[in-house]
């Protein structure tokens, strides 16, 4: 009995908050519709992947074809390629642009002398602030074998002038080393306040012991940063096979085209260039699929492994 | 005793064991900081230079040869102004809307008070990890009328979440629930208190926010690639892709004449265009640096 009285009364209060604080609904009620329009409309749309789109019958009167264009990908050669391709540019992604950040913010973190630290962070945030656009045409300039600084040190090696950008094995590498150029710098922001949330007890503890400051590192450091390193390596995790479009779309030519086009590039070139809307659908259907499923594998492991998840 | 020589002071309180340490990492550092600044450097210094210097490879530094005909010429550009007038309008709209919307949605999300808070915060987090894709996007603008028009640059990108949980987490900081309950008594609504006193707190947080959307609307060139077509439409970002990445020749523009000579300024004004391109964000850095530091930090202590 106590039960059925208590919840309609509960019912009550729920009601009279929302209505006392109509104005909060009002407020967000525009990003709601918008991220309503722009975000759930369009995965409704991707269930053109199954059919067969044609402009009259739309996305709901096309039609339906079941796994026609996931077959149909699945049996190109290119697409195996492809996501190989994605899967190197991330993986050393992860291995050297994941871990560059952390080293250098370590090492920021030692620095005694306020103004030096000040001064590293100023200069190698720069770079996160220039556009894509600007960032591949520095690439290209500095690895232009006629007046570009790599030319130069070509030259004074006694080696023949060669033009990296030529070279498809040369690929991955351009990308992850301009990559950790541009965004190692501002990515160190964020282990670098995770680092002075450190308790300063265990430091003042660790000087008793007389540890130094290699093993206060090892010891303190790293372990109390670990957390923050676990969480953003989830999200990376997740993100193998979405990795960015618009550097990679500006760094491909001819040449390098074997190793460079990924599963975004794909997309774009099948399903928007040559209009082919539903297998472009289709891919990158399996593209977010893939994706989801890596995220949440990833945050059940580090949950088992390290305490630590986002969810 | 007084005359103490620099290092030993820098060192003065180390152990000796952790001075070898601290004198690599210095090195390192230094090593670092100069090979970020070693591109940026070397392309200023190329747009100064005469495009026979450029060409033969003898700026490896600082200017050779100084002169300012890059710039000269580039002034001449039309495209690039147009570009840089487009990109203005988009990065202004951008960071004008998503602010207003963003704070908007941030405050009712940072009440406690607010039912259906958690409801609505899911409703946002899923579009951060699971999309339609480009093409049901591309279809849905299409549908709405909006490729090919500014729209298009300002409207559908408007909600980023990550900012409305970077604008949350502010203001469940910065504005304790019984600051309101204290303005409720004087009869104060939400919209008067969040006019009134939300908005003057927030002023960190507003120029966090605006800063994120207008560099990001000024840096990309993916929605103008995608959904844009008229070319009097393209911002900065296309123009210098066309020029500095797909060669486009200045020569219709007028600008150079002679095959060879055209080659040789070609170069040149690259460099210049990449200047003038990222010039904005260069004379405000200090600005945009403090902020986005000061977003990133927020952002990172949840999500």
């Amino acid at each position: 009995m106590e039960k059925a009285i208590s919840i309609p009364v509960n019912a009550k209060i729920t009601w009279l908050r929302i209505v006392r604080n109509w104005q909060l609904y009002v407020m967000i009620a525009p990003a709601i519709i918008l991220i309503f329009i722009f975000n759930y409309i369009p995965m409704a749309g991707a269930q053109i992947a199954f059919r067969d789109y044609n402009p009259i019958g739309g996305i709901w009167g096309s039609p339906w074809v079941g796994l026609k264009n996931f077959d149909w990908f699945f049996s190109l050669p290119d697409a195996w390629r492809m996501i190989r391709n994605t899967i190197v540019l991330s993986g050393l992604g992860i291995a050297l642009g994941f871990t560059a950040p952390i080293i250098l913010a370590l090492m920021i973190n030692e620095i005694p002398n306020e103004r030096f630290k000040r001064y590293v962070q100023t200069v190698t945030y720069a770079p996160n602030f220039i556009s894509v656009v600007v960032m591949v045409s520095i690439i290209l300039t500095l690895l232009n074998p006629r007046i570009g600084v790599v030319g130069h040190i070509f030259s004074g090696l006694g080696l023949p002038a060669t033009d990296l950008m030529g070279k498809a094995q040369a690929f991955p590498w351009i990308y992850v080393i301009s990559n950790i150029w541009q965004y190692a710098g501002f990515d160190t922001i964020v282990y670098l306040a995770a680092l002075s949330a450190i308790s300063p007890e265990l430091y003042e503890a660790a000087r008793m012991d007389g540890a130094s400051r290699l093993q206060k590192m090892r010891h303190i450091d790293i372990p109390g940063i670990l957390p923050v390193i676990v969480i953003l390596l989830i999200l990376e995790m997740s993100n193998i096979l979405g990795i960015g479009f618009e550097k990679i779309f500006l760094m491909q030519n001819p040449l390098n085209l074997p190793v460079s086009e990924v599963i975004s590039t794909y997309v774009y070139k099948m399903g928007l260039l040559r209009s082919d809307f539903s297998f472009g659908t289709a891919v990158g259907l399996f593209n977010s699929v893939v994706n989801f499923i890596l995220l949440i594998s990833a945050n059940w492991i580090a949950k088992r492994t390290q305490e630590v998840s986002l969810w | 005793m007084v005359t103490q020589t620099p290092r030993k002071k820098l060192f003065a309180r180390e152990a000796k064991s952790d001075i070898l340490l601290l004198i690599i990492l210095y090195t390192l550092l230094i090593i670092v900081s100069l090979a970020v600044l070693y591109p940026i450097i070397y392309v200023i210094s190329s747009s100064f230079s005469s495009p026979n210097a450029i060409n033969s490879g003898k700026v490896v530094l600082l200017p050779v040869e100084f002169s300012t005909l890059g710039y000269e010429r580039i002034l001449q550009y039309k495209p690039l102004w147009m570009g840089f007038m487009n990109s203005t309008i988009y990065a202004l709209g951008s960071g004008l809307l998503s602010t207003t919307l963003t704070l908007l949605a941030g405050y009712p999300l940072s009440r406690k008070n607010f039912v259906g808070r958690n409801t609505i915060m899911i409703y946002m987090v899923i579009t951060m990890f699971f999309g339609g894709g480009l093409i049901p996007y591309y279809l849905l603008l299409n549908k709405l009328n909006l490729i090919d028009t500014r729209w298009v640059m300002i409207i559908p990108g408007a909600v980023s979440v990550f900012n409305v949980i970077i604008a949350r987490t502010f203001l469940q900081a910065n504005i304790p629930d019984e600051l309101f309950d204290a303005a409720t008594v004087d009869g104060c609504s939400h919209f008067r208190f969040f006019g009134s006193v939300v908005l003057p707190l927030s002023k960190p947080l507003i120029a966090i926010l605006f800063l994120f959307a207008a560099v990001g609307a000024w840096n990309s060139y993916f929605n103008a690639l995608v959904f844009l077509r008229s070319q009097e439409l393209m911002p900065i970002q296309i123009v210098l892709r066309n020029v500095l990445i797909q060669n486009q020749s200045f020569g219709n523009y007028g600008l150079v004449s002679v095959e060879m000579q055209k080659l040789k300024m070609n170069d040149l004004l690259k460099f210049g265009m990449i200047v003038i391109g990222t010039l904005p964000l260069m004379i405000a850095y200090p600005f945009v640096q403090k902020h986005f530091v000061k977003g990133v930090m927020i952002g990172s202590i949840k999500g």
